[in-house]
């Protein structure tokens, strides 16, 4: 038995320790917000926020997340910085197809929480994730937006 | 997906009666079992040019629109939402006309069925081709305004007044000087009525939702991690099912040989042998993949050919490019070119290539099928073609067409992947796993399966020669492509018309703006092998062809020492069209700028300038470069699209940008390469799309000429790669005449 706060809930789950935290997210504790999109921490489209730090969830063993803080996107709206992430994201409209977006939003709140005011050069060195929309325009005006909001 | 796929339907299938072709032809043409003509009764393709037969299903009110009694509209979309906002343009073309808020709608993919036929002259359903909105724009408006009249009469019983003395304001019917009723209030009353025939259509002057900025449906629930995609669907006592394909196409499991040992991995229920792969069966989906590739396989030849083990993309180029010179079946001319190229001063020739592409959308394929007690199949499955994905599942199952109920997911992306391509579809394994186990299944392909299973944008060659007078004007013009495109490969080269034309290799090389005094451009067949599968991929021919015929047409400007913006207006002087949309762009970048030139940061840069033609709309787009490192570095790219008339302008300009994305990341850096007959390139990390950092701002301008409505979706991919190689060349003086630019260190600072 694996013990996870998730969410500000402690979650027990069934699972071998070496599972991927995104598996578990989704497969266990059925939170689908989180995406699939590479497995191999390439495209982003899994992070979560992991004691407050972006973190690609499909390359992060579970047992490695034990006894930390993990926030989802179903949680977002409920972190200060994140309710502002979304509001921005909405105003930019910044999705296309939104699959990747999770992964998106998640990355800038963890990018504004410590770096509230970024310039493009912060923005591209936090914001790796892949977005085949090729929405990182928007991403970028969204973040701005945000920043300036906080 | 392409206007090309719409003319070989019109030729593949002869009018006036059901489709039969031939099962045998299209296995025989098609390889691995490719159905996508299969299932398209097209009882009247010549009449898509009719109104009455485009619009037979516009006075189907109910099977559309559902007006809820807080007054939200719930829209039945024949369309799939992938990202390109057609739920939001679907919505505002209906709200018009309707007169209702188009923030009060909510949208869902149409299931299948005759109603929601409404391409082709009421007969076809597809999402692609940038086809949606002008294919259906005068069905919705219509639509619209027949369920408005149905309101205004149900409103004219209630209040015992003449329904001409009402009026409608966003959903509500109002007495002037009297009451006001809600569409809620009037939806149930209004559907006992008889749809009018010929509603009156707003004036397009009075337009006030069409042509506006609104924002699209759905962004906050895309924000928020809200929307159910197909790989996140959950059935009740479902199983999932990870695959590993064959690593040579063509191949099949003939044994797995530790099945007991995999059989006994934490959480496994079963292991599976499928045509082309095996699979795994077990209660998470990480468990099944875990187990899935610990398979120890003796993989056999199935019924056709496998895939050859020393195939590379290198070698397929190469017979192409030896193909190059042959004879070609013409699919245009001007004149008579060979005495024109006898008589030139000077002949100017070049060859251009541009290899196999991955659609590499973010989600992966999945699929999710459940049998159920009645005799009835559920089928979730990422689709842009709802009546041929039930046909082909019911076909997998063995049981009738009407006993499948096809679900269609909004799509985490598809840039042209989720057309029924055959073994690149996931759907089949999910309803055989169903079936052997007895439980509902969702099968969900790991990104590594994904790209070695994709359709893929097939890998082109083309030749080109211009003839030249002694002045430098072009009096004879020449240009080839050679291979096979996905039309071949899924239609078979019976429905290429005569002479057999490929369009989906060809548009771009065809359809050109420019005149010459002479020309001929020709299409050589050549194939490539059944177990690369070929698919539509974002702008389709248009995606390599812009590139390689702009890029020529630089090359004769250089030759003869004209600007080649210059070169352009005038081989568009017949236009006025095109000429103001060069213009136009010129305009929307500041001037255009011959040469190269110092930047105010210090770098030193130059621009590049593309036409294309694609999909009903036209597009010219400006790049500016620099190099850094070797590599190209592009600073911006404006854009000027013409599309006749906007929807909204908002979401073109979103598309454009999304376009471009796509089309800057083909020509810098995508590419599938194969190794020993198998797929190389199997993630991200081999295969490269575009990143944030090498995004460059994106400009657009909307101009609505008034022309025949064009597409939205696509036409803002194929000039880029041209505009940059152009830019490239201005820079450098260095010519890239192969995709992707990567694999050629540039010079210069």
């Amino acid at each position: 038995m694996i013990e996870l706060t998730v969410n500000g809930t402690v979650r027990q789950v069934e699972v071998e320790a070496d599972t991927p935290l995104l598996w578990v997210l989704r497969e266990q504790l059925g939170l689908t917000g989180t995406k699939y999109g590479c497995g191999i921490a390439q495209c982003g489209a899994c992070t979560v926020l992991v004691d407050g730090q972006a973190t690609r969830s499909c390359s992060l063993p579970v047992e490695a997340a034990v006894g930390q803080p993990i926030v989802t996107i179903e949680a977002i709206e409920a972190h200060p910085v994140g309710a502002k992430v979304v509001e921005a994201w909405v105003a930019a409209q910044a999705p296309q197809c939104g699959y990747c977006q999770s992964g998106q939003v998640m990355a800038a709140t963890a990018l504004l929480a410590t770096t509230p005011k970024p310039t493009p050069d912060e923005i591209r060195e936090a914001m790796t994730n892949i977005c085949r929309c090729g929405t990182y325009n928007a991403i970028a005006e969204a973040i701005t937006l945000a920043g300036a909001s906080l | 997906m392409s206007g090309g796929l719409a003319a070989a339907l019109r030729g593949a299938m002869p009018p006036g009666r059901p489709v039969n072709l031939s099962r045998r032809g299209i296995f025989a043409a098609a390889g691995a079992g490719l159905f996508l003509g299969l299932a398209i009764p097209l009882r009247a393709p010549r009449a898509q040019g009719s109104q009455g037969a485009a619009l037979r299903h516009a006075g189907k009110v109910a099977a559309y629109l559902r007006i809820m009694p807080d007054g939200t509209v719930q829209l039945q979309n024949p369309f799939v939402e992938g990202g390109q906002g057609i739920d939001s343009a679907i919505a505002q073309i209906v709200a018009e006309e309707l007169d209702a808020d188009p923030a009060a709608f909510s949208v869902t993919c149409a299931p299948p069925g005759e109603d929601y036929r409404v391409m082709q002259g009421g007969n076809g359903r597809f999402t692609g081709g940038s086809f949606s909105v002008r294919s259906s724009f005068a069905h919705f408006r219509t639509l619209g305004a027949t369920a408005r009249a149905m309101l205004v009469a149900a409103a004219a019983e209630r209040l015992a007044v003449p329904a001409e003395s009402l009026t409608t304001a966003a959903g509500r019917v109002i007495q002037p000087g009297g009451r006001e009723l809600t569409y809620g209030e009037l939806a149930a009353a209004a559907a006992l009525l008889a749809p009018p025939a010929n509603p009156p259509l707003r004036d397009p002057a009075a337009f006030r939702v069409i042509g506006q900025p609104i924002p699209r449906l759905g962004v906050r629930e895309r924000s928020t991690g809200k929307v159910t995609y197909a790989i996140d669907v959950t059935v009740e006592g479902m199983l999932l099912a990870a695959v590993m394909h064959a690593p040579r196409a063509g191949a099949g499991p003939a044994a797995v040989t530790n099945e007991d040992a995999l059989r006994a991995l934490p959480g496994v229920h079963s292991v599976h042998r499928l045509p082309g792969a095996v699979a795994v069966v077990a209660n998470s989906w990480w468990r099944a993949r875990s187990a899935v590739t610990q398979a120890q396989v003796a993989w056999q030849a199935l019924q056709g050919p496998v895939m050859e083990a020393d195939f590379t993309a290198e070698a397929m180029l190469g017979r192409l490019k030896a193909a190059a010179g042959t004879q070609g079946n013409t699919a245009e001319e001007a004149g008579e070119v060979t005495p024109a190229f006898a008589a030139a001063a000077r002949v100017i020739e070049a060859q251009y290539d541009a290899p196999y592409l991955a659609h590499a959308q973010m989600e992966p394929p999945s699929a999710t099928a459940r049998f159920n007690a009645d005799g009835t199949l559920d089928v979730w499955v990422p689709n842009q073609a709802p009546d041929l994905f039930q046909a082909s599942a019911a076909r997998v199952a063995g049981i009738e067409t009407d006993k499948v109920r096809l679900h269609s997911p909004p799509l985490g992306g598809f840039f042209g992947r989720h057309f029924a391509y055959g073994s690149g579809n996931a759907h089949p394994q999910a309803i055989l796993l169903a079936k052997a186990t007895g439980r509902p299944v969702k099968v969900i392909w790991s990104r590594e399966e994904e790209f070695a299973r994709d359709a893929y944008r097939p890998l082109t060659f083309a030749t080109f020669r211009a003839g030249l007078d002694a002045a430098g004007q072009i009096v004879a013009f020449q240009a080839a492509g050679y291979g096979e495109g996905p039309i071949t490969r899924h239609f078979g080269s019976g429905g290429l018309g005569n002479p057999p034309i490929d369009g989906s290799i060809m548009e771009g090389l065809t359809g050109k703006p420019y005149r010459f005094a002479t020309k001929r451009i020709e299409f050589v067949p050549v194939p490539h092998p059944p177990g690369v599968n070929l698919g539509f991929w974002r702008s389709v021919g248009h995606s390599m062809n812009d590139f390689f015929f702009e890029s020529f047409l630089d090359e004769v400007a250089g030759a003869v020492g004209q600007d080649p913006f210059a070169l352009r207006l005038a081989l568009v002087s017949h236009s006025e069209r095109h000429q103001a949309l060069l213009r136009g762009v010129a305009e929307l970048a500041g001037g255009w700028r011959s040469g190269p030139f110092d930047a105010p940061d210090g770098t030193r840069r130059a621009r590049g300038v593309a036409m294309a033609s694609p999909f009903g709309t036209e597009v010219a787009t400006i790049a500016e470069v620099s190099v850094s490192d070797g590599e190209v570095v592009v600073h911006d790219l404006w854009v000027a699209i013409d599309p006749g008339r906007a929807v909204n302008p908002r979401t073109i300009a979103e598309q454009v940008q999304s376009a471009a994305a796509i089309g800057l990341s083909s020509a810098l850096s995508e590419e599938i390469r194969f190794e020993g007959g198998e797929v190389a390139t199997r993630n991200y990390d081999t295969y490269r799309v575009l990143r944030r950092d090498r995004m460059p701002r994106v400009h657009v301008r909307v101009i609505e000429s008034g022309a025949p409505m064009g597409g939205i979706g696509e036409p803002g991919t194929p000039g880029v790669p041209p505009a940059v190689a152009n830019a490239i060349f201005a820079l450098n003086g260095q010519r890239l005449r192969s995709m992707p630019f990567g694999r050629t260190r540039l010079s210069g600072a």
